[in-house]
């Protein structure tokens, strides 16, 4: 359910790690409380996102999620097969369900962030 | 092939699916006027696909979908947060009187005095309601009312040179519409949370109220059904900090003779006439949502207001209006009928309308609280707010419980909302029920509850027995389709 290879935040954002680019996307617990996801608004490539801000949308049959950049950085590449068929966010959540990658302004955020374990631990 | 009893596929064909080429429903008179050249027959189409049916098949395609219409009217109906009550049908008479009903709206004044006593009135009655004593009944909706009400509080900060109050803040609880019509009124959205009592968590309201403070927006009482123990000490924040409070009347049928928002230190609200006031609601509508405020902001409130003068009624243009925000003096037969209802009741009946509400909800809350999970573990007020995750750990959701409830011809609850509730069920019985029927509904929500052990598979294929059973939302979401089209 939760990768041990991914870091975490509180917002239910997963984040993979490779050199300086962080690969974002949701995690099983807001994929499975959201339920069908029908619609995700991606930032446009090339723009700023602030660790913890707000980068984009995501509407469930459910409701309409905010989406938080568990990293600061540049956006350098988003998801278009998530903006066109939203059920990979559902299908694969950490794998093709992913939504942003952002280039790191400052690797030392990555420290804010929980392992798996204790990410877990916070969902009880 | 073996024909099907009950509702079948004939009987759901779309008119255009029932369509023969060269049958009518209506056959044009013989022209008794010289015909006419068209001056450009390039005009002329004919290739539009249109139904081509007979008279009775129309009649009987529109009858049908008629009787499938689920309504106050036929069923019970504990939509929370949408006060689905009865609309006594005196309303309904009352505003259809020719006096009411068959006047224009540029007609003079001085021809329609009746019609302008009645609107002054009515700004009256809701003045005294929420003790808000400036009033306009042009907003066409609840968050219509909600724009014009933050328009009206921009314009008075920047009356006062006070230009830098940019922002509006709104709880985690809120109706979607609060941030929307903030940001639509060009202010920032700033988000207050709830404590784990389901009240504002002042601390949090303190830090965040500032020289910037535009507005606070709260809903009254709040989404979750609860009424705000700490409201004076919260009006009391925003006003130190020389912003204004903002009470979305959603809820205001709860607080009818009870309570008055303008007391409590609210400064602007909106009532939904459509829901407080007994009119027509949804795709009945359509909706009306005037706006309240305080003495001192009745200047900019958005025009036409109704006035007394020595020359008997007027439609008036407050001093520095926030402007028009629709054409005309908003829903007009909408206001006839919350005008019935409210001089019916007289204040006394108010009070009640809002006691009995409260206490059917509250009533439904203890009969259910053994088996659903509260948001709010205390007594609510118009509406109760479950949270069905007791249920979802056994593998039936909300939305599972919410179709099951079709099957017993009861309307679903609203449905994960608010937002910080999981499987969130808001129920709002109102006031127009009797005991028994809150008894049946106490009965079937016990029952679904069993079923979840006993016979899972009768929640999860609900509904059994409407038109159309459980439908695909989220393909219906990802590729709707909107249009008829012969292709397909």
């Amino acid at each position: 359910m939760y990768p041990e290879d991914l870091k975490y935040s509180k917002e239910h954002e997963w984040v993979r790690v490779n050199g300086n680019i962080a690969e974002i996307g949701i995690t099983v617990f807001a994929q499975e409380s959201l339920g069908d996801v029908v619609f995700v608004d991606l930032p446009a490539v090339g723009s700023e996102v602030e660790q913890f801000a707000k980068f984009g949308e995501i509407e469930s049959v459910k409701a309409v999620s905010d989406l938080f950049s568990p990293v600061g950085g540049t956006i350098v590449e988003v998801n278009d097969s998530a903006t066109d068929s939203p059920e990979v966010v559902n299908d694969d959540t950490y794998g093709s369900g992913w939504l942003i990658k952002v280039e790191l302004s400052d690797t030392a955020q990555l420290d804010e962030l929980m392992d798996a374990t204790t990410y877990e631990g916070t969902l009880e | 092939m073996t024909i099907t009893t009950g509702a079948n596929e004939i009987d759901r064909r779309l008119l255009m699916d029932r369509s023969m080429a060269g049958r009518k429903a209506f056959t044009v008179p013989i022209s008794d006027v010289p015909d006419q050249d068209l001056p450009n027959d390039e005009l002329l189409r004919d290739d539009l696909e249109l139904p081509e049916v007979s008279q009775l098949e129309v009649i009987r395609y529109f009858s049908v979908l008629s009787q499938r219409n689920f309504s106050i009217d036929t069923n019970f109906y504990p939509l929370g947060s949408c006060t689905m009550k009865y609309n006594p049908k005196i309303n309904d008479e009352l505003a259809s009187l020719p006096g009411l009903a068959d006047i224009h709206p540029l007609q003079p004044d001085e021809t329609v005095q009746g019609a302008l006593r009645l609107l002054k009135d009515l700004q009256d009655c809701l003045g005294e309601i929420t003790a808000l004593p400036g009033v306009s009944l042009a907003p066409l909706a609840g968050a219509q009312g909600e724009y014009a009400g933050l328009l009206v509080a921009r314009a008075y900060h920047d009356s006062r040179g006070d230009s830098a109050r940019t922002v509006a803040i709104v709880p985690d609880s809120a109706h979607g519409t609060n941030p929307a019509s903030a940001a639509m009124a060009g202010l920032d959205v700033v988000t207050v949370r709830s404590n784990e009592h389901g009240n504002i968590d002042v601390q949090n309201l303190r830090e965040l109220a500032n020289e910037n403070t535009a507005v606070f927006m709260l809903t009254i009482p709040s989404t979750l059904g609860l009424f705000e123990p700490n409201i004076l000490e919260i009006t009391k924040i925003i006003h130190d900090a020389g912003g204004l409070v903002y009470a979305d009347g959603a809820n205001l049928n709860a607080l009818l003779g009870l309570v008055k928002l303008g007391d409590l230190g609210v400064d602007i609200c909106h009532s939904n006439l459509h829901k407080t006031f007994s009119t027509p609601h949804g795709g009945g509508g359509p909706g009306s949502g005037p706006v309240m405020v305080a003495e001192e902001l009745s200047e900019f409130l958005p025009k036409p207001v109704a006035e007394l003068t020595d020359d008997g009624y007027v439609l008036a243009t407050p001093k520095n209006s926030i402007g028009s925000i629709n054409g005309f003096h908003g829903s007009f037969s909408i206001a006839a009928r919350a005008y019935a209802y409210i001089k019916a009741l007289g204040i006394e009946g108010l009070q009640s309308v809002s006691e009995n509400a409260i206490i059917g909800a509250n009533y439904i809350q203890a009969k259910l609280k053994d088996k659903y999970n509260l948001a709010a573990d205390r007594y609510c007020m118009h509406e109760t707010v479950l949270s069905a995750t007791r249920q979802k750990k056994r593998g039936v959701g909300g939305l599972d419980i919410a179709k099951r409830l079709l099957d017993f011809g009861i309307h679903a609850p609203t449905m994960y909302f608010p937002l910080i509730v999981d499987e969130a069920l808001m129920i709002e019985p109102t006031e127009s029920e009797s005991k028994e029927t809150l008894d049946h509904f106490i009965a079937v929500m016990r029952q679904i509850d069993d079923e979840i052990d006993s016979s899972p598979e009768l929640i999860h294929e609900a509904p059994h027995d409407l038109p159309v059973t459980r439908l695909d939302e989220a393909t219906a979401a990802r590729k709707p389709i909107l249009r008829w089209s012969a292709d397909e």
